[in-house]
């Protein structure tokens, strides 16, 4: 089985200097703020105990407040789980740095959260729409979206 | 002396017999090689998960049929999968069983097409092809005989599946079973040494091991890199833990493995499907479930190895009767994102044929 | 006019004209009247055929209505197994599904059509030759079947090409896209090229 690793397991196994990016713990997840993300994202990767290589999937989903970015890692190595979360406030502009550097299997699905809910990921090489064609009013995962026709 | 050449842009799609349904390739070919590759994609997006805020979850079955429809049964099986998780509902024994033989018959199907339409791509017109359908029409028969569809089935339900097998159902599963492993010999012995296909994929679209682990690709595209990686033995879900059976791996990563990884676990089907029936119990198949069913507030993800990767749904529930948010874990899309790497300094005829050994399918792509 | 006055002309007269009109037809009908087709080889005889213009026109067309691929979703694996082994569609002379509209005559709408897609569908129903028809298939491409109301799908494929023949079910099995087949030649045999229909 795959072993999902609390937030705060993760948490504890972060290193000091990332410390001030941890927003909460949830026994399921940990939840980051958004200018650490890179950086704790990295640090995960990257350490040899954790390993998250793989990327499983991004996604993000509209509280109306705020977005909230829900990122599933898995280590293959290790064979254990982490859900990340980080949260975007500002309506106009959501801004939030992307991990296409980190994992390319971002790549595709950062175009399609911009695309279907309007969050621009800050460092992705080609940030353009990726289903709805050039023209097409607003983003329809968001829950105020409504359909000019 | 090298020859002065010039770029030009060549436009595959989005309705082309090689892109299987409606995908764009713009490729900039330096001559026959194809020096940038942009996939464009879109033509399908139906919008489903936006639909599907708006509907029940039960009503939502159905659409999950219809995002890989060439594999219905086993998106069907993860959706039910992650709303199970997130009420917290049990699931009858035989219904654990009934869903891996419908699974493994569905990747058996999914399979075949994709043997056969990669062998069309590699310019084999049509033999290959109608050989893996006359097949694959045995293994429609069943589920016709299961829920009465060919194609799209709807037919599992939060905690279970929506009725029992007929009586006929078993013997003619054993008979197909019997004789499937010959089929599947005869023909991998036409494809497997015939000279064109060995010239035309042995080398030809590489992943190498590093970039398929950090593109996130899955299923077959992941393991015919060598990566030892399958969720039915990783995580295993529903009652896959009780049964033998191997993960069969390649090495190079090329259109070739990602052929013989198909063809292999097309034989671990059988082997995990002629154990399902050994073990296969009595009972029931369907746990009732309130008809105004109302999950707690909460989220759930599960995920399965469908035949085509690892196929996930990401469920959010606010406690009404539908979904707050209902996001799907694409395998195809996500096995694509490496795609220009694969095609990117070969030829426009390689790329067809790379393109192919991905095996996509548009409805999951798009959504 | 009055009753019982006799007749109007006189009964010789008559009996007279009958009788020449028949000794001149007898006259002239000494020799035996040649077979038109006489010219023609025994060969040629048994492989002529009368029929209209419009008859045999339709003939042809009906008999080999090649589809032009057109297939965004679901649908098209049903029409795949329509055209392979078991249900063999070249019965009815439809086995080529050419890529290029301009060698087709028939358009099978086999799947969902988006906003996105529509241009291209547009396009290539334009550029398929005279006389051209299309079935819509399937419940998406009669009227955008489970996801109408969806913000980027056309609800049916009559919005954007004319539709002959329609075809339910999601997805219509298919028989019953070989029903639909049969509908859409006997559609075509009722046509008329040279003759306008009354209105």
């Amino acid at each position: 089985m795959t072993l999902a690793l609390a937030g705060s397991e993760a948490a504890a196994r972060l290193d000091k200097s990332l410390a001030a990016g941890i927003a909460g713990l949830n026994p399921d997840s940990l939840l980051v703020k958004s200018e650490f993300l890179f950086d704790i994202a990295a640090f995960l990767k990257d350490e040899p105990g954790l390993n998250f290589n793989y990327l499983v999937h991004i996604t993000a989903i509209d509280y109306c407040d705020y977005f909230e970015l829900v990122y599933h890692l898995v280590s293959l190595k290790h064979n254990h789980s982490l859900v990340i979360k980080t949260r975007c406030t500002d309506r106009k502009t959501p801004t939030i740095p992307s991990v296409v550097s980190l994992w390319r299997g971002a790549e595709l699905q950062e175009r399609e959260i911009f695309d279907l809910m309007g969050i621009n990921f800050e460092g992705h090489p080609n940030m353009k729409r990726i289903f709805l064609w050039e023209g097409f009013q607003g983003h329809p995962l968001r829950k105020d979206f409504t359909d000019g026709s | 002396m090298a020859l002065k050449t010039e770029l030009f842009v060549i436009n595959l799609g989005p309705l082309h017999p090689s892109t299987h349904g409606v995908f764009r390739m713009l490729a900039t070919m330096d001559g026959e090689v194809i020096v940038e590759l942009e996939p464009v994609f879109g033509y399908l997006h139906r919008g489903i998960e936006k639909l599907a805020e708006n509907r029940t979850y039960k009503q939502n079955i159905p659409f999950t049929d219809r995002m890989d429809y060439i594999a219905s049964m086993s998106n069907e099986l993860s959706y039910v999968m992650a709303v199970e998780k997130l009420a917290g509902i049990q699931v009858p024994e035989r219904a654990e069983y009934l869903r891996v033989i419908m699974a493994e018959l569905q990747r058996i199907a999914s399979h075949l097409i994709a043997v056969g339409s990669l062998a069309n791509d590699l310019g084999a017109f049509q033999t290959p092809f109608l050989y893996m359908f006359r097949e694959r029409e045995r293994i429609l028969d069943l589920f016709d005989m299961v829920c009465g569809q060919r194609l799209l089935y709807n037919y599992m339900r939060f905690g279970g599946v929506s009725h029992d097998i007929p009586d006929e159902f078993l013997p003619a599963l054993k008979k197909l079973l019997k004789h499937f492993p010959g089929f599947i010999a005869e023909y991998d012995q036409l494809l497997a040494d015939n000279e064109i296909l060995l010239a035309r994929t042995k080398g030809i679209g590489v992943l190498p091991k590093k970039l398929a682990i950090s593109s996130s690709a899955s299923g077959p595209v992941l393991r015919a890199s060598g990566v030892k990686w399958d969720i039915r033995k990783a995580d295993p879900y529903s009652v896959y833990d009780r049964f033998d059976f191997d993960i069969p791996t390649g090495s190079a990563g090329d259109c070739y493995d990602r052929y013989r990884v198909r063809i292999a676990e097309m034989y671990q089907s059988i082997r995990i499907l002629n154990q399902a029936i050994e073990q296969l119990p009595s009972g029931n198949v369907l746990n009732k479930v309130p008809l105004r069913f109302r999950p707690p507030v909460g989220e759930a993800f599960a995920h399965i190895e469908a035949p085509k990767g690892e196929l996930g749904f990401y469920i959010v529930s606010d406690g009404s009767e539908k979904p707050y948010r209902f996001h799907v874990r694409s395998s195809i899309l996500i096995n694509l994102t490496a795609l220009r790497d694969m095609i990117i300094g070969w030829k426009l005829a390689d790329a067809i044929v790379t393109f192919g050994s991905i095996d996509i399918c548009l409805g999951e792509v798009d959504r | 006019m009055e009753v019982g006055k006799g007749h109007v002309y006189s009964g010789a007269e008559l009996d007279i004209h009958e009788g020449k009109m028949i000794e001149e037809l007898k006259e002239r009908s000494r020799d035996i009247i040649p077979d038109p087709d006489s010219w023609l080889t025994d060969e040629l005889r048994q492989n002529i055929l009368l029929t209209t213009v419009d008859a045999a026109l339709n003939w042809a067309r009906r008999t080999a209505i090649w589809p032009v691929i057109s297939f965004p979703a679901c649908c098209a694996f049903e029409f795949m197994g329509a055209a392979a082994s078991r249900f063999d569609i070249s019965r009815f002379g439809m086995e080529i599904v050419r890529a290029s509209p301009r060698q087709a005559d028939l358009m099978i709408t086999a799947g969902t059509l988006t906003w996105k897609m529509a241009p291209q569908i547009k396009r290539l129903y334009d550029q398929m030759a005279e006389p051209k028809w299309v079935i819509a298939m399937g419940a998406c491409g009669i009227s955008g079947g489970v996801f109408k109301g969806s913000y980027s799908v056309v609800p049916g494929y009559n919005h954007i090409v004319p539709v002959d023949v329609y075809v339910p079910g999601c997805p219509p099995r298919p028989e019953a896209l070989l029903y639909g087949i049969q509908m859409l030649r006997e559609k075509i045999k009722r046509r008329k090229s040279f003759v306008e229909e009354k209105k």
